[in-house]
């Protein structure tokens, strides 16, 4: 009578597994190539394309407030401050990989990691 | 009636201290949206103990209490739309009646975070958030499946008794 798992039991959540499986191999293997700049946006606007091979601190405007402070350093990018109340962005850790992103959602700021082949760069600081 | 009042009451204070336990254990991974999901052992005991509309009630009521108590309003939405997703997937697997507990839980486990990982990219509107998902759906087949164990030993240990 108290059974736990049955045999559908067993083919559903094997399969699961089999493509989650194979799902985290390939992110593991081809997840990983190394970004060239980090491409800032804010509710879908861009905002700003910053060379991951320059450290500096990148602040992040909205309105007239710094909300988010970026700081790339040793060819990652890191979100150091945030003014948020629940400070995920924050304590994510530094991204340096093609596609890899930062997401603030209260301030709806992205930051993500691109290629740059074709990427402007704006020196501006 | 006033007995199923009384366990609602009692379900929802137990699901509201499991949330209070976990966000008083620091469990950040690098990734975002990473979390063991205690109250949903409620959740899905709640499912198999009383009934579907009861878990729903019991889902959104604790999520909204323990958002305005221990999170904001943006940990509000995340969890509204994984809890309910995951809600439905539960559901549904259910009432094949093909699948035991654990089945139900992992899979709902999945589709929490999946649901999360839908609103997140909405919010921001940049679907490269997906680049996270195998991270996300993996970590929501473990946690659903460890819930999932808890939740069938409470369940036969409470049999008969709502």
């Amino acid at each position: 009578m108290k059974k736990r798992l049955g045999k559908n039991d067993g083919i559903l959540l094997g399969t699961i597994f089999l493509v989650l499986a194979v799902g985290a191999v390939w992110f593991y293997f081809f997840g990983g190539e190394k970004g060239i700049v980090a491409e800032v946006t804010i509710d879908g606007q861009h905002y700003g394309t910053y060379s991951l091979k320059e450290d500096r601190d990148v602040k992040i405007i909205i309105g007239e407030k710094v909300t988010n402070i970026l700081r790339i350093h040793n060819g990652e990018a890191d979100m150091t401050e945030a003014d948020c109340p629940d400070q995920l962005c924050v304590r994510q850790r530094a991204v340096s990989k093609q596609k890899q992103t930062i997401v603030c959602l209260p301030n709806r700021v992205v930051v993500e990691v691109i290629g740059g082949e074709d990427a402007e760069l704006d020196s501006i600081t | 009636m006033k007995r199923k009042t009384a366990y609602l009451g009692m379900f929802l204070a137990l699901a509201l201290i499991c949330s209070y336990i976990e966000s008083l254990i620091p469990f950040h991974f690098g990734v975002p949206g990473i979390k063991l999901g205690l109250a949903n052992v409620i959740v899905v005991v709640m499912l198999y103990g009383m009934g579907a509309r009861e878990a729903l009630l019991l889902s959104i009521l604790r999520i909204l209490l323990a958002g305005f108590l221990f999170g904001n309003p943006f940990s509000i939405i995340y969890s509204l739309s994984g809890g309910i997703l995951s809600y439905f997937v539960m559901l549904l697997l259910k009432n094949t009646q093909k699948f035991h507990v654990i089945s139900v839980s992992t899979a709902g486990g999945i589709f929490h975070n999946l649901g999360q990982l839908l609103v997140a990219s909405a919010v921001v509107e940049n679907y490269n958030l997906f680049y996270y998902a195998p991270v996300l759906l993996v970590s929501g087949f473990i946690t659903g499946f460890l819930i999932g164990n808890v939740a069938q030993e409470v369940i036969f240990r409470l049999k008969g008794r709502f």
